[in-house]
């Protein structure tokens, strides 16, 4: 076959967003020689374009806030689904890990008293998101990126990963190649911690990259790993609508954060009627269904959304907090959000479900495999609270990183078979030897419309099967792929894996949906409006490679014990 | 709905040509949905970086009718009725293919810029007026489109000699931290080149982040860097000011 480069290391981390970056950094401080791979250049991961802020209980703000609170709000955010030794060490752990980005020079905007200033968040009890403006994002993956650059890693920049390799149980490599080139590439290690993001590229309105196809997902997949409750995924409830070439665009929480009010076409404040405690800040899963609502009901903005205008707070308080979205709804809608309102509708934003970990080193069912950050599920249960995602890449990727390097400390490298590399190599190559076969550009637009129609913000049996069959058939079509052009840096042939990870990952989504007979958090069933709490309440929901088949099962939630379970009960 | 012409380059680091494309234009829709729109219907393999669509990750900065823009940011709507776009890579840095270029130079030289280093005894109490200047420049979406309007690296390519507008704001950044103690003029001076900077404020006017890098960023760092070699007391008084 065709020559490729070998790397080794002790820890490869795949992924440079904010879980990656953090685990790398994690890996190389425990004194193992760590790899860092990613798709795009570093610095340009998913985590770059969060907004609003990062979730801790620093009580900067809001004295009386502390770990206890911010456990609760995650675990009733949701809806009792999670993985509550996750969500502990989370509330826990957060403070010190946002601190700890001040110490490597990040400059998050003060309080009058000089400390790390924080905002409101839908579902949060007290004011707790630290932020930088609308941009904390940025200020999080450049802070975590020059804190890396200066820890000894290996950076491997425009790299996709497309097969884990194992040795028995243990995952001991991973294949890929180089975008720029088209050659392809082999990592040796003892330890390989995913951080890949999330999936919501699957979707045809969504929030997300070109990145987010679910690679890390489908990839643990294919090894061997267990995916839990991927049925969960997160319609964020404000998203652009118009003009068309935008819509799906996020439009941040922090616009609500800051006393954004919802209305519909008839001036009317609806969430009074859906959530009159919390109004604009009750958690997403709710906000999502009642805009959703308001506009099937008819009472819908000019191009089918809700108006959402924070113009009130006065034009130079809108400009200084929300700098980002002012920009984006001038230029992107010639709306200036100073003076009027901007239309919302839900997008796809995020997948609460993923390979299934656990809390203290977030290694999966898989020896040697470890997820961190939105890969990984079980934190955020059936809905994730806006500002917990980026405070979980920090928690789980520092744990992550810990528990990689000392999985994979004494261990020996494992031979890899060369036949293996070749069947990986072949397969990758084939859509430019097949004389005939279908556009991955048409397939990937064709599942997109499916998984938009058939498992949305609402769902049916009727619709979920549909989207199951139609999946099948789309399955089967992209066996047979062709494409035009070199191998190098060639974005149709890239898409054809990529593709192949988006149908694992929506035949996943769909098989959750339709066997989750009732609604929490983020799944919706209209044909089970309540929520089970007897026997669901109870249930994860879990997705692994049988006889090379999708096979789902439940498994019972981890029992909280005594001492937490009582906070809940005491609240009631 | 009406239909634009594109004239995309097509080509390596061998060389390439002009390919033209005619391509539907529905309301709203910017220069990267055009190429989209190329791969989706005529040509699969072009080439070109993105991620966010929303002018956040600066990866798709290009020239568009000869000046450098955001390829995401750049409206259709924006040029005439009949108006011929052209899409090329951006020029001061070599091409890998079509619309991507080689940009890993830019991390070199962030790599070597000596980073953050807080005095050991902060209890880390900073005011919004002292973070502000340090916030200013840390907007930079790193699209690289000031390094690319820069004649000192376009034009003279003194990749060498002289790390670009974006760097100079990266120093300028840590310099400004009001709990930095470490002193970089010397960086500044000998391996970063700031006396190359002869502020035509090219860079400033094309960042799509609105960052003053000359004003803010260039111009106080010179002052600096003389002040360390003919006036050190003014040098202290400005770094603990953050001015
Ligand atoms: C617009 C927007 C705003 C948001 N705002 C907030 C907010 O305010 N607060 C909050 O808490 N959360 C927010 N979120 C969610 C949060 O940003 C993401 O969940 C989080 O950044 C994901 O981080 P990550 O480290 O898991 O992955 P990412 O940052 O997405 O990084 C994934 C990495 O994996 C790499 N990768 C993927 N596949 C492969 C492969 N096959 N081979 C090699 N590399 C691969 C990619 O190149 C990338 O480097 C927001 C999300 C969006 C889209
Ligand atoms: S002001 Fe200086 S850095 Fe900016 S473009 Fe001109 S010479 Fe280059
Ligand atoms: S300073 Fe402005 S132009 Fe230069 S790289 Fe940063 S964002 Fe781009
Ligand atoms: S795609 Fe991110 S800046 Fe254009």
């Amino acid at each position: 076959m065709e020559k490729y480069e070998t790397h080794t290391h002790d820890v490869i981390v795949i992924g440079a967003g904010g879980a990656g970056l953090r685990a790398a950094i994690e890996s190389s401080a425990q004194g193992a020689s760590t790899a860092l791979i990613c798709k795009s250049l570093l610095g340009k991961a998913h985590t770059v374009m969060a907004e609003g802020g990062v979730a801790a209980a620093l009580a900067n703000v809001d004295t009386k806030d502390n770990w206890e609170t911010h456990f609760k709000d995650t675990m009733k955010g949701g809806k009792m689904l999670n993985n509550w030794q996750m969500a502990l060490y989370h509330a826990k752990e957060a403070p010190e890990r946002v601190r700890e980005l001040e110490y490597w020079g990040a400059l998050f905007d003060r309080t009058k008293e000089g400390r790390i200033n924080q905002r409101a968040f839908g579902g949060h009890t007290w004011k707790r998101l630290a932020h930088v403006g609308d941009r904390t994002g940025l200020e999080m993956i450049r802070t975590l990126q020059e804190k890396g650059i200066h820890s000894g890693i290996d950076v491997y920049m425009e790299c996709t990963i497309t097969h884990l390799i194992k040795d028995g149980d243990r995952v001991v490599g991973a294949f890929g190649y180089w975008r720029e080139s088209g050659k392809f590439v082999l990592f040796r290690a003892n330890a390989i911690v995913l951080a890949t993001g999330g999936v919501g590229k699957a979707y045809k309105y969504t929030s997300n990259s070109w990145e987010y196809t679910g690679d890390g997902h489908a990839m643990a997949y294919e090894a061997g790993a267990e995916l839990i409750d991927m049925e969960f995924i997160q319609f964020h409830p404000t998203g652009m609508v118009w003009p068309p070439s935008v819509r799906g665009i996020l439009v941040t929480e922090a616009v609500r954060g800051e006393g954004g009010i919802l209305t519909n076409s008839e001036g009317e404040r609806f969430m009074e009627r859906y959530d009159p405690e919390r109004m604009e800040l009750s958690t997403r899963d709710v906000v999502a269904r009642s805009i959703y609502t308001e506009v099937e009901q008819g009472r819908g903005s000019p191009h089918g959304g809700a108006f959402l205008d924070v113009s009130h707070r006065g034009a130079d308080y809108v400009r200084r907090k929300l700098p980002s979205m002012y920009h984006q709804f001038m230029e992107f809608a010639d709306i200036d959000i100073t003076k009027g309102p901007m239309e919302v509708f839900p997008t796809t934003h995020y997948v609460m479900g993923g390979v299934k970990v656990e809390g203290d080193t977030c290694s999966s069912t898989v020896p040697g495999l470890f997820a961190a950050g939105e890969v990984a599920g079980g934190m955020h249960g059936a809905n994730r609270l806006g500002g917990n995602s980026l405070s979980d890449l920090l928690v789980f990727g520092k744990r992550a990183g810990e528990g990689a390097a000392a999985y994979a400390s004494g261990k020996s490298h494992a031979s890899v078979s060369a036949e293996l590399i070749e069947g990986y190599a072949n397969e990758l190559r084939e859509p430019f030897n097949n004389t005939q076969g279908e556009n991955p550009y048409t397939i990937h637009q064709d599942l997109q419309d499916v998984m938009q129609l058939y498992i949305g913000v609402f769902r049916t049996e009727e619709n979920i099967q549909k989207g199951i069959d139609e999946i099948e058939k789309l399955k089967e079509r992209a066996r047979t792929l062709k494409i035009e052009g070199s191998v190098m840096f060639n974005p149709g042939w890239h898409l054809c894996r990529d593709l192949k990870s988006m149908l694992i990952v929506s035949e996943a989504l769909a098989r959750c949906a339709l066997a989750r007979k009732e609604s929490r958090g983020a799944h919706s069933r209209v044909d089970f409006p309540e929520s089970d709490d007897g026997t669901w309440g109870k249930l994860n929901s879990i997705v692994a490679i049988k006889d090379g088949a999708m096979d789902f099962a439940t498994r019972p939630i981890m029992e909280m014990p005594e001492e937490f379970s009582r906070m809940f009960t005491e609240d009631k | 709905m009406s239909v634009a012409k594109l004239r995309v380059f097509r080509g390596d680091s061998q060389g390439g040509e002009e390919k033209e494309y005619e391509v539907p234009v529905d309301e709203g829709m910017v220069v990267l949905d055009a190429l989209f729109y190329i791969q989706a219907n005529y040509d699969g393999d072009l080439a070109i970086r993105w991620n966010c669509k929303a002018a956040k990750c600066g990866s798709c900065s290009t020239e568009i009718n000869g000046k450098p823009r955001l390829a995401c940011k750049t409206r259709m709507d924006s040029f005439e009725e009949g108006e011929t776009v052209t899409v090329y890579p951006i020029k001061a840095f070599p091409v890998i293919k079509d619309l991507v270029t080689d940009v890993s130079w830019n991390y070199e030289v962030s790599k070597k810029i000596p980073p953050f280093t807080p005095a050991e005894d902060t209890e880390w109490i900073m005011y919004q007026e002292d973070v502000e200047r340090g916030q200013e420049f840390r907007k930079c979406i790193e699209c690289f489109m000031c390094q690319n309007v820069c004649h000192i690296l376009r034009d003279h390519n003194r990749k060498d000699a002289f790390a670009g507008p974006r760097f100079m704001i990266k120093i300028a950044e840590r310099e400004m931290h009001p709990l930095d103690v470490l002193d970089r003029r010397e960086f500044a001076r000998e391996e970063a080149g700031v006396g190359f900077c002869n502020i035509t404020k090219c860079c400033t006017e094309v960042c799509p982040e609105d960052i003053h890098i000359t004003d803010n960023g260039i111009i106080p760092l010179k002052e600096r860097v003389v002040d360390k070699y003919y006036d050190p007391l003014s040098w202290l008084l400005r770094k603990i000011k953050g001015k």
